[in-house]
């Protein structure tokens, strides 16, 4: 094992060009367990702790660039305006310690189903930015970067700069499941947010799929029924038979197994439960929002 | 490989180090460190926490390579990183530690034979005085993580004490007496004993 | 003065600081604050081999061949043992059926069985090692359950068992039957106006100990090996060591290293052998260091557990009878399984009067992990079961769950199962009636001036719930657990105890071989010590075979067996030093002659407060040593067939009542408070007694509500040998505990103590599952409870 630590972005994808398959490894929190566990032994470990400007974030007109290793601790401490979402996942990210090292990079290199901050990846929307020596930087649109179990649409020779996120425009909620009350890996998690400004919602759905998937389905059931009943407009309370089949197609959005974690009849059921609960906080926020500013009108 | 890095305010280097080692390996095997404990080496239990140029981490999860050049405090050194801190002018602990601090400060000798004539911290005295030790397994962790929860938030409510040591596993004493040494240690920090 | 004017009678120790009673602070608590106590993970020599075991990867398997070539050869190896390399005749070991082989010899009958050794000088070159031996298995069908364990043409796990259960087993593929008839079960369920039925499955817990299996053997000059080891009972390690490494006990000297926390875990050998086998062959310290994966497979677990009952009552309330069978699942190896079927079947029927029984309790032999010694040892499995039958009873009947168990609760006189008279206090009534007292934490504690905080509520952190659906449940549980080693074993503990003026000051020093292992017996020595002494100053030597044994650190029995060997050495030792004193100044005061003399403060006095002289004058440079056995009372076997016998030498009782919040519609939990109420008998140290009954409380919690090692029955494999995948309460999972302690003496041990470590793990589980069934109408006929068990989603 070789271990390579450069010390700026620029040799880090001289690197990895030059070597495809060097492990990065940046929190460390998912790869040590690996490599204390004998589950795996890289060629290469290529350490990305030197690079400072992957823990910091740039908050832009319509979106955050956020550095790959911005720890979960600072998203959830400072971001929690611009990226509620996120920034809700990132409390239920393992345990302080964990939080204090980790970063949505690893969770995204990885690719893990489980992984904490995809769902509120998928439903805010974001791009991952990638870069590689040879051919510079891409920006990949979430919903294409997760290709299968615990693989991603980077090329050997790629690396996670950042991950671009929209900002909020309305209100975002986070919910996960596990079998214990703190450091806990998702039985299955759900995202989702509301974005008045183009009157449409969002999903993401984690551990109840091979991939971190969007409930495509139910957000255009819902995208129609809020616009048909006027419910951005009027700001009513959404009736519980949207809510049902909202959640109801969302549950049929997932294709979990059953694991030592959960069956897949539970993680189905739980996804509905977590869809119809933060649809309710989301809109309920989003009502109180809304009475604010007419109030002050 | 080499990796030189400070612990407990000291300078330290190691040789012919594995690249796949932790640094909790490094402290324990290489550094007559093994306050920090190996429990569980999967980041589930907090065992290990140390502090990383202040900030707490699972030291299992670190690799030894990621340390270079920086800054570490483990528990052997965590009643004088207290003291130095207190005597920085930061009693209340409310004004954290900046790296500066962290880096200037030196761990004292102590007999280590059988620990008499140790100055402790307030948060280790606490932890003795309101039985949360029982096997201590667990203790170096959980003293480190109560530290630094004291150091951000001198009261903190009861709520806050088990979200601040939710990564820190315990088996022997259902929990209850580390809330006590807790709450111990907030209480003789903001009476100033 | 009291009022009748009589002269104030002091008692022996009443006089002395830091005596019985008093909650006084561990004597390991700095070195464990500051880093410093040398836990056995922790040792480390010049020069030293790390050691690594190769496991096997399937559960049932013929070995077809074994290559370790490409290992030897490796850089940095310096040997590879299989189970040809061992070097006497003896090649297995066992607590109680040496049925367990150092290495396997021609087939695994287990997942993670031990097949080879590595020692390298590096843990990475070893594993690398390790990870070149080659094994050929040819897979065999597995034993997983009751099943396919007694079919009549099953595998036997085990082929020509001669061990003394064999002749009396109905199949040889259960390890152990201890049955129990008492009155006539059949005739008396004809009285019976009600008659519940149940059948309970126990999931198979970890003692999930945060230290981890370690150790340091040291190869000796003498051809011996010095053993620094994590474990519960050094003497029992040292039998079964010696033999297989072919060296008399002499030459192999064990001393304790600190342990991480033990609950049975580290009752069985672990890598003790493997360690000197390797530091013999190499000449060099071996460490070896299990990590947590390999934990899981280093150590036997809990029994999973089948329980069925029929319990019948009359319409006033009165249990008529009990029948029940319990199949646990004792895995490849017998470790402690016919212990626990002692256990679980003479504690089946629970604290309570039961005339008319039928009880019948098995282990088996499968190909699943091996179970052994778990706190509460086979009385956890029957008391989740047997309390599950008193509520569907008092529902059932129409009556409140308390009162029902008030009724039938047993007292001070009762006779249990076995025949044998409970004859000292058990206070179930009472213990029922002081946590339905309690009072009942707040609602909704969750609701704040910013609105839910998600930490006090179900799913935590995880934030799926600001309060919808969140239904409380509240469920009271009571529990009886043996104290101490049953069935006629020799039960004994040793202590040296020695007296000297170091600098002036009278010293005392006490060695025993005692495992400390958290549960704080050193603090309670020294108390003894100072007690029975009159010192302050007590010394606790470290833990090793340079003194007799102390039992195991098992079965809530040291401070009762190995204390009251203390007790009892010290009690000697004061009885010389008094002689010491008689002759040396016995004809300047007559009181020396005629008085009860104590020792207080440093001094000899008499029982009326008059001090005859100091002790440093007393002994001026005389050393007073006294080493010796104290045994409790002795116990019988319990008869093969009637199990009758008086079989224990203690009961112990607690009784819990657990608040649960239950989001019903996600099935998550959330335990909010669990109370317990135990009778400690004497309290010896109130801190550490609190510190046990809350450790064991949340111990039982966890198998409520998470903790569950889970096999493949198709394979035998386990699925979750890691702490991500087996689950252990966190302190947010962990309610507030509030301890109400009786001190009722039982006047046969020590002080009137109690033994209390287990008792607090048995009735915390029943408890939770009574709060949630209160909190959702379900049955849940298992532990631990899963959110599909709550939502239908099996």
């Amino acid at each position: 094992m070789d271990f390579l630590r450069p010390a700026s972005w620029e040799e880090a994808l001289a690197a990895k060009a030059e070597h495809p398959t060097a492990v990065p490894i940046a929190g460390g929190t998912d790869v040590m367990v690996e490599i204390n566990f004998d589950h795996r032994r890289p060629e290469y470990l290529l350490d990305l702790n030197r690079i400072g400007d992957l823990t910091e974030w740039e908050v832009g007109e319509e979106s955050v660039r956020l550095g790959a290793s911005v720890p979960y601790t600072r998203i959830m401490e400072n971001l929690r305006a611009e990226l509620p979402g996120l920034a809700l996942a990132s409390h239920t990210v393992a345990s302080p310690q964990i939080r204090n090292r980790g970063g949505v990079g690893g969770n995204l290199g990885t690719a893990s189903p489980a992984g904490d901050a995809h769902p509120a990846l998928l439903a805010a929307g974001a791009e991952v930015e990638a870069e590689s020596a040879a051919r510079g930087t891409r920006l990949i649109p979430i919903d294409e970067f997760y290709t299968g179990v615990k693989r991603n649409a980077l090329q050997p020779d790629e690396l996670i700069r950042a991950v671009h996120v929209k900002k909020a425009d309305g209100p975002q909620q986070y919910s996960k499941v596990g079998t214990r009350n703190a450091m806990v890996i998702a039985v299955c998690a759900f995202g989702l947010a509301l974005h008045p400004e183009t009157r449409t919602v969002r999903t993401g759905i984690g551990s109840a799929a091979p991939t971190p998937v969007r409930a495509k389905a139910a957000e255009e059931f819902l995208n129609a029924a809020l616009e048909e009943g006027g419910f951005w407009d009027n700001g009513k309370i959404i009736t519980p038979s949207v809510a049902k089949q909202f959640a109801d197609l969302c549950s049929a959005g997932c294709n979990p197994i059953d694991d030592v974690r959960g069956t897949a009849s539970y993680r189905r059921h739980a996804v509905g439960v977590m869809a119809r609960r933060t649809l309710t906080w989301t809109w309920e926020s989003y009502r109180g929002t809304r009475r604010t500013i007419e109030g002050a009108a | 490989m080499r990796v030189n890095f400070t612990v407990n305010g000291r300078p330290q280097e190691a040789d012919d180090v594995w690249e796949g080692e932790s640094l909790l390996y490094v402290l324990r095997e290489r550094m007559g460190l093994p306050g920090s404990k190996n429990a569980c080496e999967q980041g589930e239990c907090g065992s290990c926490t140390v502090r990383l140029d202040g900030v707490p981490v699972c030291s299992c999860l670190v690799a030894a390579g990621q340390v270079e050049g920086r800054d570490v405090v483990t528990v052997e050194g965590l009643a004088d990183f207290a003291q130095q801190r207190s005597e920085s002018g930061c009693a209340t602990g409310a004004c954290g530690t900046s790296l500066q601090d962290a880096q200037q400060w030196r761990a004292k000798g102590t007999d280590s034979q059988t620990g008499e004539g140790t100055e402790l911290s307030p948060i280790q005295q606490a932890f003795i005085d309101a039985g949360a030790v029982q096997c201590g397994f667990c203790t170096p962790g959980l003293l480190v993580a109560s530290d630094e929860l004291l150091e951000r938030n001198p009261n903190p409510s009861d709520a806050d004490i088990r979200e601040a040591l939710s990564g820190n596993l315990c088996r022997c004493t259902g929990y209850e007496k580390i809330m006590d040494a807790v709450r111990l240690a907030a209480a003789r920090q903001s009476e100033g004993v | 003065m009291p009022a009748n004017g009589a002269p104030t009678k002091i008692t022996q120790g009443s006089q002395t600081k830091g005596g019985i009673g008093e909650s006084t602070l561990r004597p390991d608590g700095t070195l464990k604050v500051t880093g410093e106590f040398a836990y056995s993970s922790d040792m480390w020599h010049e020069d030293m081999l790390w050691g690594q075991i190769l496991r096997s990867t399937v559960a049932h398997a013929e070995i077809v061949s074994i290559d370790i070539s490409e290992a030897l050869a490796m850089a940095g190896v310096y040997a590879v043992l299989t189970y040809d390399d061992l070097p006497t005749a003896v090649k297995n070991y066992g607590l109680e059926i040496q049925d367990t082989p150092v290495l396997a010899h021609g087939k695994v009958r287990h997942h993670g069985e031990p097949v080879a050794l590595v020692a390298a000088d590096h843990p990475e070159t070893a594993r690398r090692a390790a990870a070149k031996i080659k094994v050929d298995y040819r897979e065999l069908p597995v034993i997983t359950d009751e099943a396919s364990a007694t079919a009549p043409d099953a595998i036997l796990v085990h082929e020509g068992r001669d061990d003394h259960h064999s002749g009396h087993v109905p199949h040889p593929n259960i390890v152990h039957r201890q049955p129990i008839v008492r009155g006539n079960a059949d005739e008396a369920a004809k009285r019976a106006d009600v008659i519940v039925k149940g059948e309970y499955t126990f999931g198979m817990q970890d003692q999930a100990f945060l230290g981890p299996e370690s150790g340091l053997a040291v190869p000796e000059e003498d051809g011996g090996v010095h053993l620094y080891v994590a474990t519960q009972w050094l003497h029992s390690d040292l039998k079964q060591i010696a033999p297989v490494l072919g060296l008399p006990e002499e030459k192999v000297r064990m001393t304790l290293a600190g342990v991480g926390g033990a609950f049975g875990g580290r009752e069985d050998l672990s890598m003790q052998i493997h360690a000197c086998l390797l530091a013999l062959r190499t000449g060099k310290p071996v460490k070896i260091v299990y990590n947590r994966f390999e934990s899981f497979f280093g150590h036997v677990h809990r029994h999973p557990a089948k329980l069925y009952y029929e319990h019948g009552a009359t319409k006033d309330g009165k249990l008529t009878h009990m029948k029940c069978k319990i199949v646990l699942d004792g895995g490849a190896y017998a470790s402690a399984s016919p212990a626990v079927v002692g256990n679980a079947s003479s504690l089946s029927v629970g604290p309570y009067v039961v005339d008319d029984v039928d009880i019948e309790a098995i282990a088996l032999y499968t190909n699943n992990p091996p179970c052994g010694a778990m706190r509460g040892f086979g009385a956890v499995q029957a008391c989740f079961a047997y309390e599950a039958q008193m509520d569907k009873l008092a529902k059932q009947l129409g009556m409140d769950p308390v009162e029902f168990r008030q009724l039938n609760a047993m007292e001070q006189g009762t006779i249990m199962p076995t025949g044998q008279p409970v004859d000292s206090p058990a206070p179930v009534a009472e213990l029922l009636r002081r946590v339905k007292a309690m009072p009942l934490p707040p609602e909704r504690q969750w609701e704040s001036s910013e609105g839910a905080d998600v930490r006090q509520l179900p799913g935590g952190l995880s934030n799926t719930t600001h309060g919808e659906n969140v239904v409380r449940g509240i469920g009271i549980a009571v529990g009886i657990k043996n104290v101490g080693f049953s069935e006629g074993f020799d039960d004994y503990s040793t202590a040296k105890v020695r007296m000297e003026v170091i600098g002036g000051e009278p010293v005392a020093t006490v060695h025993t071989a005692m495992a400390e292992v958290g549960q704080g017996g050193v603090t309670v020595h020294a108390q003894i010590a100072r007690t029975e002494l009159g010192v302050t100053q007590v010394t606790i030597h470290p833990a090793d075979t340079q003194v007799g044994s102390a039992g195991s650190t098992s079965a809530s029995r040291q401070t009762y067996v190995t204390g009251g060997a203390v007790k009892n050495a010290c009690e000697l030792v004061r009885e010389k030093v008094l002689e010491i004193g008689r002759r040396k100044f016995g004809s300047y005061h007559p009181a020396w002659a005629t008085a009860e003399l104590l020792l207080e403060g440093g001094k000899v006095v008499t029982d009326g407060g008059e001090v005859l002289g100091d002790l440093v004058d007393v002994l001026e440079d005389e050393t007073v040593e006294i080493e010796a056995e104290w045994r409790h009372r002795p116990t019988e076997a319990f008869d093969l067939v009637t199990g009758q016998g008086n079989g224990h030498v203690q009961y112990s009782f607690a009784a819990h009542r657990a608040v649960v919040e239950v989001d019903t519609e996600l099935g998550l939990v959330k335990v909010i408070e669990l109370a317990c109420a135990q009778d400690v008998g004497k309290a010896l140290n109130p801190l550490s007694v609190i510190g046990q009954i809350q450790g064991g409380t949340t111990q039982g919690l966890g198998v409520a509500v998470m903790e569950e090692i889970i096999v493949d029955p198709k394979t035998a494999k386990v699925r979750n040998p890691s702490f991500t995948d087996y689950l252990i309460p966190t302190i947010l999972d962990t309610p507030t505990i509030p301890v109400d302690v009786l001190e009722l003496a039982d006047d046969h041990a020590p002080y009137g103590l109690r033994g209390i470590g287990e008792a607090p793990t048995l009735s915390s589980t029943p408890a939770v599952l009574a709060a949630i069934r209160n909190a959702t109408g379900l049955e849940l006929n298992r532990t631990p409870v899963r959110p599909e068990h709550l939502t239908g989603t099996v």
